[in-house]
């Protein structure tokens, strides 16, 4: 089973770092990965987004157009790629920063006020995100989250390991 | 007994320099200094492109040949290799204070510890003559045929005392091999400069005023004379920077 | 699973580097490859070994120039423009027979171009770039792997044959991440008598030059390099194959391109068209061989590349015109979508152009 996921969203919401999150937990699983960032001057404060695959064959092209679920933390990501998602795929939107719903029928849409609920809580909206996503989805299993924190955040920050840890639990009991 | 021989560091072959060129005299100075301090068999040259292309043929210490002006990359990238060995280059003006400006500058603002022995004879002499970025205002090259104009083409470079300005240069000293006495001091300047880095003191280049009496047009003692009457006047001899002076004192 | 971590194709290859024994690096900044630089900065210190931001990419492979001729392994990287200025420097490299690693991480050109991922220095590279008749041996990654496997080859075929090799990856390979397997297993190294160690008295000098005035000599030289440059491409040549035994239709692609090329192939196939693929890993020595050999077995290829169409020149020399080539291709900084190959496929099946 190949997943082809799209993030995007304004360079600082944490795209990359969701991206780098599912990537990390399919180097854990041991399954095929690639990461895939957009790069240079537009991502400085611009629009910023990263593709991942996780794939139990080996990746041919790196470069997801088509993406079987798309992340849009913001509206120009959601207008930019909401056309490109495959047929029966999902979308998950930050619906506190985007006001309109999907146009398309053949795809599911999924909508959380991250940032919001992010405002409220002091937790971070990314991870508030990745919580509903593992929730909602079949990307990776929820029980892996730590394990892959652990991995992913650098030793001078472990201190940031339960913050993020507790972002992901909240996004993932949430419910509308 | 023998009262004069040539230095061991010098290879016994021919060089291919013009009658009366100073080239061969600063050779000399560079083996004397690699004899006395007995690093010939630790030193690395680097040869330019310039006159003194065939460098690499004449000193028997291990040398490689660099692109034109690239040769302070090239040392740097030699002693970064292996820092106890000693490196030197040996450029001219078009090759140091032209093409390789950029890299001059660097090594110097680096501090890289190198020795960088600069013939400055005012003249582009491999290729035939041309107006050099150091040919004086109003001199006459196959270039500057009505004189170096310096409203058109602007004002020669000057370049120990433009490096005297940047931190990082150590040793900074100007001499000249018209004379003697110049001869004894440009040795002395030469001998420093490779003991400098031998202390690990850094970056040392020497500006050594040379004549070049094939594109003067001048025979080789008119060609001293004119290094004397009129080329020093407009570069000054003596040392810009010695870090080390006051410890030393 | 052995020791897989994850990382970017730049940090993968600079570590590869450090892996296969280099410890001296000299860059300067330009995207898409800074990260070389920054992981050499963080990198060699600890471990005694060399950064250096030169002030110039000219400064930078000259640097590389100097401890090549001290005889250790030394590399530099850039992109498309940077190396441009550093192609004085793999000429000089070349006449003077000095092994070294040069990295392009292309981008689209020419002139300052963009930032985003390219093949279009595919001529640059395979032809050597700098003036005179040389050539670099020149690696073509597909994979963050190869990234890692192709920079240690690459170091230890330039030591073997005294010449500067190239890894030419470009922005894509450069930013990605994917698993990688560090564990590089024993580095082949080789004596380097010729290396400027210090004569200590004891031998000859030793000169490293490519100045030869006469020419009766210079070309005894060229002579003879281009005489171990014919064994290098007949024992080197690096290829992969997919699906290539029943193919009617045969992909040449490689780096990016080739894996884009295997989507749209497994597509092809899932429509009933005998498509398959020859990846060359090595653009010079081109893998020929197995083209000409193709050339009889398959109706006609297609050259799927990010650049105007170089390589198919390669190709149809390669086959020596048996059979036709048509080109895929997307520049800029564009990469060719799996449909765009598919279109180019169908047509190819229908006989026709791409």
């Amino acid at each position: 089973m190949t997943t082809k996921l799209l993030i995007a969203g304004f360079g600082g919401q944490g795209v990359l770092f969701i991206g780098k999150f599912l990537a990390y937990a399919g180097l854990i699983e041991d399954r095929e990965v690639c990461w895939m960032p957009s790069y240079g001057p537009e991502v400085r404060g611009g629009t910023s987004n990263c593709g991942v695959t996780l794939s139990d064959e080996p990746i041919g092209s790196p470069v997801v157009d088509h993406p079987d679920i798309l992340i849009a933390l913001n509206l120009p990501s959601l207008d930019k790629f909401e056309g490109a998602v495959e047929k029966d795929g999902s979308i998950y939107i930050d619906s506190s920063l985007i006001e309109r719903k999907i146009e398309r029928e053949d795809v599911k849409a999924f909508y959380i006020p991250a940032t919001k609920l992010a405002r409220v809580t002091g937790l971070s909206a990314n991870m508030i995100m990745l919580g509903y996503l593992l929730k909602t989805s079949n990307v990776m299993p929820y029980e892996l989250a730590e394990k892959v924190i652990e991995k992913i955040v650098p030793p001078t920050k472990q201190h940031l390991i339960a913050g993020n840890l507790k972002g992901i639990e909240y996004g993932y009991n949430y419910c509308e | 007994m023998v009262v004069f021989d040539r230095p061991h560091a010098l290879a016994d072959i021919p060089l291919h320099y013009c009658p009366g060129c100073t080239h061969g005299i600063i050779h000399r100075l560079v083996a004397e200094a690699l004899d006395e301090l007995g690093i010939e068999g630790k030193t690395i040259g680097v040869a330019p492109v310039g006159c003194s292309v065939f460098a690499y043929n004449y000193f028997n210490c291990d040398m490689v040949e660099a692109a034109h002006g690239r040769a302070p990359a090239v040392a740097t990238g030699v002693k970064r290799a292996d820092p106890d060995k000693i490196v030197f280059t040996y450029q001219g003006d078009g090759d140091l204070a032209s093409i390789g400006t950029c890299e001059t500058v660097h090594a110097a603002a680096r501090n890289e510890n190198i020795t960088i022995i600069f013939v400055n004879n005012g003249i582009y002499g491999m290729t035939g003559g041309q107006m050099a970025p150091t040919s004086l205002p109003g001199q006459v090259t196959q270039t500057s045929p009505y004189g170096r104009d310096t409203q058109t083409v602007g004002y020669p470079v000057k370049v120990v005392e433009m490096l005297s300005q940047l931190d990082g240069a150590s040793y900074l000293e100007r001499v000249a091999v018209n004379n003697v006495k110049n001869i004894k001091n440009a040795k002395k300047a030469i001998k420093k400069a490779f003991q400098n880095q031998l202390e690990g003191k850094g970056f040392s280049l020497i500006e050594v005023l040379s004549a070049c009496p094939t594109y003067w047009a001048l025979e080789p003692t008119k060609a001293l004379e004119r290094l004397e009457n009129t080329v020093i006047p407009y570069y000054p001899l003596g040392v810009y920077k010695d870090r080390f002076a006051k410890e030393e004192e | 699973m052995a020791n897989k971590v994850i990382m970017k194709g730049n940090e993968a290859l600079a570590e590869a580097a450090i892996l296969a024994g280099c410890r001296h690096y000299f860059g300067y900044p330009i995207t898409p490859q800074t990260e070389v630089a920054a992981y050499m900065a963080k990198k060699m210190p600890k471990i005694g070994g060399t950064f250096l931001q030169a002030e110039s990419e000219i400064a930078a492979i000259n640097m590389v120039i100097g401890v090549a001729s001290a005889g250790k392994r030394v590399m530099t990287s850039s992109s498309s423009p940077g190396i441009s200025l550093k192609s004085e420097g793999l000429s000089y490299l070349a006449g003077c027979d000095l092994p070294a690693l040069i990295v392009n991480v292309q981008r689209g050109g020419p002139g300052l171009g963009g930032i985003q991922p390219s093949q279009a220095d595919y001529f640059q590279a395979t032809r050597g770039g700098g003036h005179g008749d040389y050539h670099m041996l020149v690696f073509a990654p597909s994979t963050v792997q190869e990234m890692v496997t192709l920079t240690v080859k690459g170091f230890e075929l330039a030591d073997k044959y005294r010449m500067p090799s190239m890894l030419l990856a470009d922005g894509t390979l450069g930013q990605m991440m994917e698993p990688v397997i560090l564990d590089i297993g024993e580095v082949k190294t080789y004596e380097k008598p010729w290396a400027l160690t210090g004569t200590e008295l004891k031998r000859e000098h030793n000169i490293v030059n490519s100045l030869f005035l006469q020419p009766e000599e210079l070309e005894q030289v060229n002579f003879a390099r281009y005489k171990m440059y014919e064994e290098i491409e007949n024992t080197e040549a690096m290829y992969d194959t997919y699906l290539m035994d029943d193919a009617d239709i045969c992909i040449v692609a490689f780096g990016i391109a080739a894996r884009v090329s295997k989507n749209a192939i497994d597509a092809a196939r899932a429509e009933g068209i005998k498509v398959g693929m020859i990846r060359p890993i090595t653009l010079w020595p081109f893998p020929k061989k197995p083209l000409l050999e193709a050339a009889d077995k398959v109706n006609s290829f297609i050259s799927v590349e990010l650049s105007m169409g170089q390589m198919i020149e390669d190709i149809e020399l390669a086959i020596r015109c048996k059979k036709t080539v048509a080109l895929c291709n997307r520049v800029g900084g564009m990469i060719p979508t799996t449909e765009d190959i598919l279109n180019s496929i169908r047509n190819a099946a229908k006989g026709g152009n791409a």
